[in-house]
Parts: C-alpha cells; structure tokens; sequence
C-alpha cells in the first residue's frame, strides 16, 4: 500500500484505502512533508470501535495534509500509540495538534515544548489526564503560564471576560514597561463539546449544529459539512443551488471584513469609518437576510442544496443594493487608508514574518498578509470557485498594514465576484428535506475558505453508516499562535489593534 | 480632512425612526410565527418529529421559542400549514413560561411597571456576557452600538465593569468553562440588578442542548428577568426588549 493517499476536496474513500503505517513510518513520512514545505489540514486521533466502545483500544491517528505542488490532499493513518516523540519538537507546524491529540485522547506527546491544554475538557478515553488536570476544579485547572522575571517585569492579565461585548479568553501579558515581551493566550471558556455532540445527536440536528460552530462563519462551516454530508449521501447539488452558497459565502466574507475594518478604524481613535462601516456592515448581513431570511445566513445552506431560491426578486434587491454600496465602501476605505494619522499606527505594528507564518501554518488573510499565497478557493474549489478569479495581493509584510490592506483588496474582489455570480442564470432547485444515509465505513474531509481562512470538517463512518469521529478545524485553530508573535516587541497599547486586524473567533478554536 | 467631510455627506443620517416609526423587515425574514392550531394533528406530529430543536409540542400545539432556532423547517414541512414565520420581530417575554407560543405573546411593557422602569427606566448600564457563545449573538447586540440603531439615545449602554452596569445580558449556552466566571460577574453587579437571557442558548442550550459541556439554562444558574428569543435574536428584537421592558 502507498504512504500516502491523494484525494480531492470532498472526495468520499472507503476507510481501508487510507493508508495504514507504521507510528514510526507516519511519523518520517510526517515530517518529510511538511518539511518539504507542506501543512496540516488536518491532524487527529478516532476511535476505530463503535461510540459504546470508545477508548476500549483501538485508537488510530490520522493526517490531512496539503502542499504547494498538488492539488489533491493528502491522507494517511497509523495505530495511535500512548505516548510518542513529539512531532513539534522537530517542526512547529505540529504545535496545536499534538496538544489536541493530548487533551482529546489522553495521547502523550513526549518532548512537546509547550506542553498545555487546550479547552480544559476531559479526555474521552478513560486514560489519567496528561496534564494533570482535575476536571471537577474549574478552569484554568494546572496551567503553567510562561513568567519572564527580572526588575523591572511586570505581568498584565486581562480576562476571561473583557471589556466590551466580545467572546471570552484570559491573556497574559510579559511586560517589560510598556513594551511586551510575550503575550499567552488561553482559551477553552467557549467549549461546547461541538465535536462530540456531532457524532451522538440524530442527523437532523448536524445543520443546525454547524451554522453555530462560530456565528460569523454560519456559512463557511455550513459549507463544509452539508459538502461532507453528500459526499457520504451521495446527494447531488443543482447549479443554481451552487450559485447561491458561493454568494452566501462572499456576502459573509463583506460583511465582516468591513465590521474589521471599520472597527481597525475606532482602535486607532479615527471613528467615522467606524460609523459607517459599522451600518454598511449591516447592509451586507441584510442582503444575506434578503438571500435566505437570516442575517448570518443561517437556515439557508442544507446538505442537497438551498432552502431558498433565488428569484428574480431577490436577485434585483440584491444587485441595485450592491451597487449603490459599493461606492460608498471604495470611499469609507480610501478615508481610512489615506489618513496619515491611520497609516501611521497600522504600519510595521504587530509584524509576523513569512518565516514564522509557515512555520506555525497561518491561513487565511493573515497568511496572505504574511505572503503566503494559499487560498482555499483557488487550491481545492468548491461549488462555483472553479470558474471565478482568484484573488492576489502584493502587500505581504505581516503587519497591522498588511493584514488591513488584504481585507480592502477581498473585498473589492467578492463584490467583482457577487456581481459575477448574480449575473448567472441558474435557479437553484426547490428544497424538499430528504432523509440521508451516509455510507458505511467511509471517510471524507471537505475544504473551504471561509472568511478568516480555512475550514474543515473530517467525517468518519462506522459499520452501520453512522458518524464514528467528526472533526472540525476551524481556520483560528491555526491564527491564534500568530497574534501570539505578533504582539513580541510591541506596545501593549497596540493590543487591540493587534488582535482586531487576526480578529480570530475564540468558540471556533474553543468548539 | 476633506476626505472626512465628503464621507459625512455622502453617509447622511442613518438612525431609524423605530419605534415611533415601524420597520418592515423583507418577507424572508423569520420572526415570531403564526401557529394554526386547527392544523391536521398527523402534521403537526411530523413537524415535531422533524425539528432540529424538538421545540414543537405536537398535544398541545405548540412552539417553544426558547428552543426554536427558527430555521423555518416546519413551515416549509407544514407548507406553512402548522407554523408560518412572520417578520414580526418583537418576541421579548418576561417569563420562561410565556415562551410557550401557542398564538400570541403577553405585552411586555405590562411586566415591570413599577418596578423595573422605575429603577432603570431613566438610564440603564449593562455588562454583556458571552458564555460559550457562538459570536452571532454578540455580534446583533453589538450593532445596536451602531448609528441604525444608536442604542445610546435612550440611555441604554454597554459597560466595561460590572461595578457600573445595573444588570448583565448573557449570551450563550453557558459553558461549563465560563460557569464561575458569570457568577462572579453577576455577584459584582450591585443590587438592585437586572439579568437577561439573549438567544436560544440562554434560554435553553440552544443548539447546544444535551451537551455535558454546558450548564444549557442560565435560569437554572441566576434567576432571569428578560428573555430575548431568537437565534441569534435580530438586533430590533433586543432593541423592542430593552425598550418595551425598561422605557
């Protein structure tokens, strides 16, 4: 059998197909990839056994793994063992999954250089805590936090619940005076147990489950799972009903990069382009209210197609409030980004550099802004990207300019392909909610670039056709070591700005 | 400068008129359903076992819309026979109970006369918390901060400290992590205070129900005064809730 298996976005293979090595195989193989330049989609560990036997042993890992050079993803496997050498130790890119792997599995990761828990959940394995951890204690439990000491050191935390209406995480600060030597960010407030509700509750409720995985990505996380789902279904999806998701999924892509924008805006103390892209915003979110009767376009996105159609109606209120907007954006946009006084705060501030970016897998626009050109539109197209332009941009110095400019740039290129897309003919078909049956012993990963950056969603089946592991990995997952370095050698002042130019959703990482 | 000046023109002024004037959201949106009583039992029965939420009570007909995350399925099931979504957004309840819908909701502005208007009525700080939330509902309060809906007008804000805040308006399923860390939230809010429950997952766990992950019933935790329905709630039905419950 080969090392590695090569399949498309979305593609469904039969369990047995994955590859099965060697630990000590997957884990050169591993690591030949990603030092070859490759990155992980995907890195976790399921229980062969049914849910009633979980963690009776027989563990297994698993990779999804990308690289510039194809345009497949890679898949292979192997048994988990209980404690292995640590794939971090030799290359970053493996940070976050092996404390995963720790936290979910009880798996040890021997010599993994920050050593920590992830959520604060209890293993599902039975096996004793791998960080030591007592889970009738409330969080943060045993959390080592980095201390730097010396005169003169302070330390600054703030959370879990902050100063405005924002979502929950504590962050520690290493301060030396203003200037910040190191920032830890910790999270885990917003475990929901997602993944495991996924693979125990009646399919009828998946749906709703993934549009709220994290709320401003309803539709990025919608995509990936009903595309999973009818791969495993073989449920086939209308032309018409593709023309809708892809514009769903621009239009959520707008409206947040503008609320980011405008509010980059209020953190440098510029506010009218706060003001109006705060409301302009919310004209975006109104028009994916118009498309499928929710703001966050929830309701809309079922796997087989849309609940909605797009009539003509829709289509014209659409098109003449996308043109009376997009007017308005170019010149709230020019505003910001002439202004001396904005310049000024946004250039060389929270700098990430290419090196590091690869090194601890940024997506995203925060990937781009740092020269990384992936974009999971272009590499791996789903529903209608395969005949839309891509998207380049030249500003890639890392910093608060670069990630600002990347969003102006995303913007004016999903208004160029809403446009496109509403010029398109197709009338989704009628929805009728039908029962699905997934395939048995079936596996599927399915790809998409949500607005932060890259979704996925990993379905396993058992015997029986039912759901033994769902993973979900969303695009913060990633980003949120890279505002961790971004805030090195900064002011502790430029905090917020920071943070809003990643603007990364803590529930997504938290699940 | 300039710049400034040519923007501020071409914006103009935004806020709405609401609730002198009334909006009327487009015909897609989904608000507060109408519910055929005298609907064929066998469909009601298959919109009950159909629902994502299990929010439907087949006997009694009826929809709880503490559960519902109002994704429309059974209007599209019942062809819109059973439940049928209106794009009235004022749902707001004062109680639990209320959210029982079988038809109509009590008047809020009736609750708290005397009590809670008096007190707050004038000027009302909050402190938000999101407690496992999945961001939209956080998101759709905070555009009331926006010059749409300029929520400041009425003398209604969100604070950074409990120590200035009159009440708490929580989000979310309420996680097991964020558990302690709402108690102490509301513990430092000084009496007398006001507690709110925004969205599904407060009120019920939402889409979240079931999970051992999460407390799912911020009732069960600290007692509620103002429940928001909705997932999320749309920003004008929390504005309609603050406004009719405290104005």
């Amino acid at each position: 059998m080969d090392k590695l298996l090569y399949i498309h976005n979305g593609e469904r293979v039969h369990r047995s197909d994955i590859p099965h090595l060697s630990f000590h195989k997957f884990r050169s193989e591993l690591l030949d990839f990603t030092e070859a330049g490759g990155q992980i989609v995907q890195f976790f560990a399921y229980d062969e056994n049914n849910k009633e036997n979980q963690g009776k042993g027989s563990l297994k890992l698993l990779a999804v793994l990308r690289n510039e050079s194809n345009d497949k993803l890679c898949v292979t496997g192997c048994d988990a063992p209980d404690s292995f050498d640590s794939l971090t130790a030799v290359t970053e890119k493996f940070h976050m999954f092996e404390r995963e792997l720790g936290e979910q599995y009880g798996l040890k990761a021997e010599n993994h250089p920050w050593w920590k828990m992830v959520r604060y959940q209890q293993n599902c394995t039975g096996k004793p805590d791998v960080f030591g951890n007592n889970y009738s204690e409330d969080i943060p439990g045993n959390y080592p936090y980095f201390a730097v000491e010396g005169e003169g050191v302070h330390e600054v935390a703030v959370g879990p619940v902050h100063a405005g209406i924002i979502e929950p995480g504590h962050f520690r600060f290493q301060c030396f005076g203003e200037r910040v030597f190191h920032l830890e960010i910790q999270l885990g407030y917003q475990h929901r147990g997602v993944e495991h509700l996924l693979q125990t509750v009646p399919m009828k409720r998946l749906p709703i489950i993934g549009e709220t995985i994290s709320g401003d990505t309803s539709i990025g996380h919608g995509l990936c799972m009903a595309q999973g789902i009818e791969s495993l279904a073989d449920l086939e999806v209308d032309e018409g009903s593709k023309v809708v998701r892809t514009l769903a999924l621009e239009l959520e892509r707008i409206a947040n990069h503008i609320g980011d924008l405008g509010a980059l805006s209020l953190d440098v103390a510029f506010s009218p382009p706060a003001a109006y892209f705060g409301r302009i915003r919310g004209e975006y979110l109104n028009l994916s209210q118009i498309l499928g009767g929710n703001r966050f376009g929830r309701g809309l996105i079922r796997p087989g197609g849309v609940t909605k159609v797009m009539g003509e109606e829709q289509r014209q209120l659409i098109q003449e409030k996308m043109t009376e907007l997009t007017s308005e954006v170019e010149h709230v946009n020019d505003l910001i980004f002439s202004t001396p006084s904005v310049r000024g705060r946004f250039d060389h501030t929270g700098t990430v550099s290419r090196e590091n970016a690869e090194k601890i897998g940024l997506v995203g626009y925060a990937g781009r802004a740092c020269g990384l050109p992936y974009d999971a539109r272009v590499k791996f197209p789903t529903e209608c990207y395969g005949d839309l332009p891509g998207n380049s941009n030249n500003k890639t110095d890392g910093d608060v300019a670069s990630r600002a400019e990347v969003r102006r740039e995303e913007i004016m290129h999903s208004i160029h392909l809403v446009n496109t897309l509403l010029a398109r003919s197709e009338e989704a078909n009628n929805y009728t909610p039908q029962k699905t049956e997934l395939a048995p012993d079936s596996f599927v990963v399915t790809v998409n670039e949500a607005w932060r950056g890259e979704a996925s969603h990993c379905i396993l089946t058992d015997a029986q056709g039912e759901i033994l592991r769902y993973k979900v990995k969303d695009p913060s997952f990633h980003n949120w070591t890279g505002l961790a370095l971004a805030l090195r050698e900064q002011g502790i002042s430029d905090f917020p700005l920071c943070n809003k130019s990643f603007n990364l959703s803590y529930c997504g990482f938290d699940l | 400068m300039l710049k400034v000046i040519k923007n501020r023109f071409e914006q103009g002024h935004r806020t709405t008129k609401y609730p002198e004037e009334k909006i009327n959201l487009y015909k897609r949106f989904r608000g507060l359903p109408t519910v055929h009583s005298d609907c064929d039992p066998a469909v009601v029965q298959q919109c009950a076992e159909a629902c994502p939420q299990e929010a439907i009570d087949s006997a009694s007909c009826r929809i709880d819309l503490g559960k519902c995350v109002f994704c429309g399925l059974c209007e599209t099931l019942s062809e819109g026979k059973f439940a049928c979504f209106s794009q009235n957004f004022e749902m707001g309840t004062a109680a639990r109970d209320d959210l029982l819908f079988s038809g109509s909701l009590p008047e809020l502005a009736e609750h708290s006369k005397t009590h809670f208007k008096k007190l707050f009525g004038r000027s009302l700080q909050l402190r938000q918390i999101s407690a496992g939330g999945c961001n939209a509902c956080e998101a759709d309060t905070n555009v009331l901060n926006t010059p749409f809906f300029d929520l400041s007008r009425f003398g209604i804000q969100f604070v950074a400290s409990p120590r200035h805040a009159d009440g708490i308006h929580v989000t979310g399923p309420v996680s097991k992590n964020m558990r302690q860390a709402v108690l102490t939230t509301w513990e430092a809010v000084p009496d007398p205070k006001v507690v709110i429950a925004s969205g599904a997952c407060a009120i019920s766990g939402g889409p979240f129900y079931g999970s051992d992950d999460i407390v799912g019933d911020l009732n069960s935790l600290i007692p509620v005064d103002l429940y928001i329905p909705g997932c999320p709630p749309h920003p004008l039905t929390t504005l309609h809730a603050l406004l009719s419950f405290f104005k």
